[in-house]
């Protein structure tokens, strides 16, 4: 869709100053986009390769390696409903039935009005809990039927957002580290002195 | 110990030992390794063969495939290595062919071939396939695989030249390490993962490289596929020869391919000293124009207005006719020939032997397009030498349009830090990247911006570290060579060590050169001379003025002004056009010889398939001609002409006239001509798979300039000097230095040629918007 806003092209910059190369800032810099749009358009994905000066082509090969990076708009709200053994033996084969018949549509696409994008998942690492969902990468646990509608209610109804912030957003407070208070970046071939903790002893 | 060995040791005690010799085992052999070597390239020396597909021994290693699975006996007994990623290590025991190694590669085997598909009869790589070859000599004969395959769309265009088909690629990094590491256009890339892991472009970024081309040949399976070559041939059906290539001086080694006598791929052959086994894409996918239709096939005269077709007997006597008559009515300096740097030496002697017999004294092989040949006489310079220096000093055009392979030569000394290179240049070049300094100077004023930085002492203290190599050549068409010219003295006056690699770029420039046929005079007094009607005869051997003389005006009147026009060319250009014979000559491939690089070194040119119709090499119609004139030369066939070049002499610095650049005024832009590596060079627009890759002519500004002007980005605007006018489109570029205006040569469209004067020293010109 567009380019990162003059406001995260700041941002972006003091992100690229906390790394020796623009380059590493690769990854953070994407996660910025997909806040920004809600996924990576193809024209941040280009700007990202301006800004950390790589081709949009290693931009793009980079994001596609990591499941989280969408490419495709997807609803404000993402429920992933996992399906591995856990949560499959507690049930949550029906608990994905639900959601589709709920909200009319199929796992992997998205409703009309953009508001929830249905995925399967695998193994979100809470067996105990099973069958859990994820909403925004945010757990809930043990979820039955019932349960499930109100929480759609609830994302429908704008009772959550103080919780879960909209897809792409990874936290509510940004770190900020204001340029006099860094350590600055310095290239590994350009560092000539031993760290202060090796107190001149030998590394190894 | 043995007696003998003794004694060899007592003898051999002053024998320094070589710190980097290492000595290994593989399958019971000694073989003498360098520290650092890999087992795979130490065993290549043996007649063991280790499998593989990512392994390139010009690229790094990554140990993508893990085909080349050795055993290397430890402490422990024999450990599993990738004999890529494996450095040679001093008694090191290495197996290649044992039971465990065999099990391992034929695992790798089955398992890259479970989702490859078996398309071989239809696939371009079948028979020369490294997949193919290996899966009979190290598979293991069946696959275990029943699951349906992985399906692709099959094949998706990656840019207008190569072609990728998914299902076949094994993932071997090869391509893609290719585009980072050796071209420095990383726009290919791993994408997705796992079983989906794919190499793609960025959605609307095709793969357009300069080198695209190499990708394919280095793939180890039939995934990259040439456009110009798919479904051509088999590759049992190929004759294949090797020769060198002369789309520009660099002199890559090539292998030209053929099959029913018609010429199907050209292929990279590696030559250590000159271009590692890579090709650019010109000159990889030129060889279509030796097929075109457009060819002459057949001697032409003319006839009232038109050129109608005759024999090779009746055209000779008409040329030897003119060439006669001209000589006894005018003498011989009625008599010019422009050209020659198309030739082979053996041609370039030939001709240059008839000019001294005949007393012609007129000749130049460039077309006032290059710098003096006496770039040649100054302290030479080899790639090898230019790559392994301190310091390049690049007073040239942009090596990646007009030079490509010599581009990736410097980029990777730069890139491996062992060269700096201080650039001179009025816009980004394809090397500004890698350059240590990169100096922006505005037309004219090379000599300042030389002085000033011989005078910083961070510069001059790199320049003081070790040798430094002068990259020396024609930016700027639309100044005078004579400012280069001052700035190489300069150079050569504060270091005088400073050797020279000369870069005029056109294939054989330094063959004709050496052969004589550069000598005496130069193309812009035989051209003034021609207009003047002075030229009872002028002879071009392979040359355009029409289209390659920077002030077309002068070229236009020299060629109404001769009086008669002999051209020897393979294909109708606008000068052949306006020739009173045509003398077909045979095409590169077609003829065999030798040529000589910009280094002057003397490569192999090989004949592969017969002239087209009944064209004849160069060398032969000289021959003829001379016979035909009485003046024989004492040729009968090529070997005659085979010749060691005399040592030339040696120069320190150029010749200069000393001119300097008037000032500018401050509303006009000072003019910067220069090529693009896919112009309107016949061979490029008589191939049909390069003909349209031209940016086409256009203006290019700062866009603080464009700002000024108030013009707009993509419309026409008005280029002007005091005199004359042309409308081209606009286009900004930060990289143009301000005040300066960009545009490329020979491009359809529009021609900046009307606009430059061959005695302007600099052409200033004004835009404006069309109102």
């Amino acid at each position: 869709m567009s380019r990162l806003t003059d406001a995260n092209v700041a941002i972006a910059y003091e992100i690229i100053g906390r790394y020796p190369r623009p380059k590493s800032a690769l990854i953070p810099i994407l996660h910025l986009a997909q806040e920004q749009d809600g996924y990576v358009a193809q024209d941040s994905m280009k700007h990202i390769a301006e800004l950390v000066g790589v081709t949009p082509a290693e931009v793009f090969g980079t994001a596609s390696f990591y499941e989280m990076f969408k490419f495709e708009p997807v609803g404000k709200y993402l429920l992933n409903i996992c399906g591995t053994l856990s949560c499959a033996l507690m049930g949550s084969e029906e608990l994905m039935h639900h959601a589709e018949k709920r909200l009319g549509i199929k796992a992997g696409s998205t409703t009309p009005d953009g508001l929830i994008t249905l995925e399967h998942a695998e193994c979100q690492a809470a067996c105990t809990e099973a069958p859990c969902l994820q909403v925004n990468y945010r757990y809930r646990f043990k979820m039955t039927p019932a349960e499930l509608d109100t929480l759609i209610d609830d994302l429908a109804g704008g009772k959550l957002a103080d919780e879960i912030p909209s897809h792409g957003v990874l936290a509510m407070v940004r770190q900020h580290i204001p340029a006099e208070r860094g350590v600055g970046a310095v290239a590994p071939e350009e560092v000539n002195e031993s760290p202060e903790w090796l107190n001149g002893k030998s590394a190894l | 110990m043995s007696t003998t060995e003794s004694t060899s040791d007592q003898v051999e005690t002053e024998v320094v030992i070589d710190p980097n010799a290492v000595s290994l085992t593989i399958n019971g052999k000694t073989v003498a390794a360098r520290k650092g070597e890999l087992i795979i390239a130490a065993a290549d020396r043996t007649s063991d063969f280790i499998p593989r597909f990512c392994y390139h021994p010009r690229m790094k290693p990554v140990g993508m495939c893990r085909q080349c699975l050795v055993e290397v006996e430890g402490p422990r007994g024999p450990m599993m290595v990738v004999s890529c990623m494996t450095p040679v290590a001093e008694g090191q025991v290495v197996h290649t062919e044992t039971e465990q190694v065999k099990k391992a590669q034929e695992g790798i085997l089955e398992l890259l071939l479970a989702n490859h598909p078996l398309d071989c009869p239809v696939c371009d790589k079948g028979g020369e396939c490294p997949l193919q070859d290996q899966a009979f000599s190290h598979g293991p004969g069946e696959s275990r695989y029943v699951e349906e395959k992985r399906h692709y769309e099959k094949p998706i265009a990656i840019s207008d030249l190569v072609f990728l088909d998914r299902e076949r690629c094994i993932l071997c990094d090869r391509c893609t390490r290719f585009a980072s590491e050796v071209a420095g256009d990383p726009l290919i890339s791993f994408t997705h993962r796992g079983n989906n892991t794919q190499i793609l472009t960025f959605p609307d970024e095709p793969f357009a490289s300069y080198f695209s081309g190499n990708t394919v040949q280095i793939c180890p399976v039939g995934a990259l596929t040439a456009k110009p070559y798919r479904f051509k041939a088999r590759p049992w059906d190929l004759e294949e020869t090797q020769s060198t290539c002369t789309a520009c001086s660099v002199g890559c080694a090539t292998v030209i391919q053929s099959s029913r006598d018609q010429v199907l791929r050209f292929q990279g052959h590696d030559n250590d000293e000159v271009n590692w086994g890579w090709l650019c894409d010109r000159g990889r996918f030129n060889f279509e124009s030796i097929n075109s239709e457009d060819r002459f096939t057949t001697p032409l005269v003319k006839e009232g207005t038109s050129l109608v077709p005759t024999s090779w007997s009746s055209a000779l006597e008409t040329a030897a006719r003119t060439i006669r008559l001209a000589v006894s009515s005018k003498g011989a300096n009625s008599v010019a020939i422009l050209g020659g740097a198309r030739l082979a030496n053996e041609d370039a002697r030939a001709w240059a032997m008839l000019a001294s017999k005949l007393g012609i004294t007129l000749h130049d092989a460039q077309l006032d397009d290059g710098l003096p040949t006496e770039v040649f006489n100054l302290p030479q310079a080899t790639i090898n030498d230019a790559t392994s220096a301190t310091t390049v000093i690049l007073l040239s055009p942009d090596l990646k349009e007009e030079l490509p392979v010599l581009y990736l030569r410097l980029r990777d000394a730069a890139t491996k830090n062992r060269t700096r290179i201080i650039e001179f240049t009025t816009r980004a070049s394809g090397l500004t990247r890698y350059a240590w300094k990169s100096l922006n100077y505005e037309p004219g004023t090379q000599v300042a911006a030389v002085n000033s930085a011989l005078n910083d002492t961070e510069i001059a203290g790199q320049l003081s570290k070790g040798n430094v190599v002068v990259v020396l050549g024609r930016a700027n068409l639309a100044e005078s060579s004579d400012f280069t010219a001052q700035a190489y003295n300069a150079i050569a006056a504060a270091f005088p060590a400073a050797t020279v690699l000369p870069v005029l770029r056109r294939g054989n420039i330094r063959g004709a050169a050496t052969a004589g046929l550069t000598a005496g005079n130069n193309a812009r007094s035989i051209l003034t001379a021609a207009s003047e009607g002075h030229i009872e005869c002028l002879i071009l051997l392979g040359a355009d003025p029409l289209s390659d003389v920077p002030d077309l005006d002068l070229a236009r009147r020299a060629l109404a002004g001769a009086h008669n026009i002999i051209a020897v060319d393979t294909f109708p250009t606008a000068s052949t056009l306006r020739a009173d014979v045509v003398l077909p000559a045979a095409a590169y491939a077609e003829r065999g010889g030798t040529t000589t690089n910009l280094e002057g070194r003397v490569l192999p040119l090989s004949q592969k398939i017969t002239a087209r119709g009944t064209s004849r090499p160069d060398w032969m119609i000289a021959t003829e001609l001379a016979e035909q004139l009485g003046a024989d030369i004492g040729v009968e066939s090529i070997d005659d002409l085979t010749a060691i070049d005399a040592p030339s002499q040696t120069l320190q610095v150029l010749s200069v006239a000393g001119s300097s650049a008037p000032e500018r005024n401050s509303y006009d832009l000072r003019l910067v001509v220069s090529r693009k590596m896919y112009d309107n060079a016949v061979s490029t627009v008589t191939s049909p798979s390069l003909a349209h890759l031209s940016i086409g002519a256009g203006i290019y500004l700062n866009p603080r300039d464009i700002e000024r002007i108030g013009a707009l980005v993509g419309k026409d605007v008005k280029v002007s000097t005091s005199s004359k006018s042309v409308i081209l489109t606009l286009h900004a570029d930060e990289s143009v230095l301000k005040g300066t205006a960009w545009v490329p040569f020979n491009q359809p469209g529009t021609d900046i040629r009307e606009l430059m004067n061959a005695n302007d020293l600099i052409v200033d010109v004004r835009v404006e918007n069309l109102s």
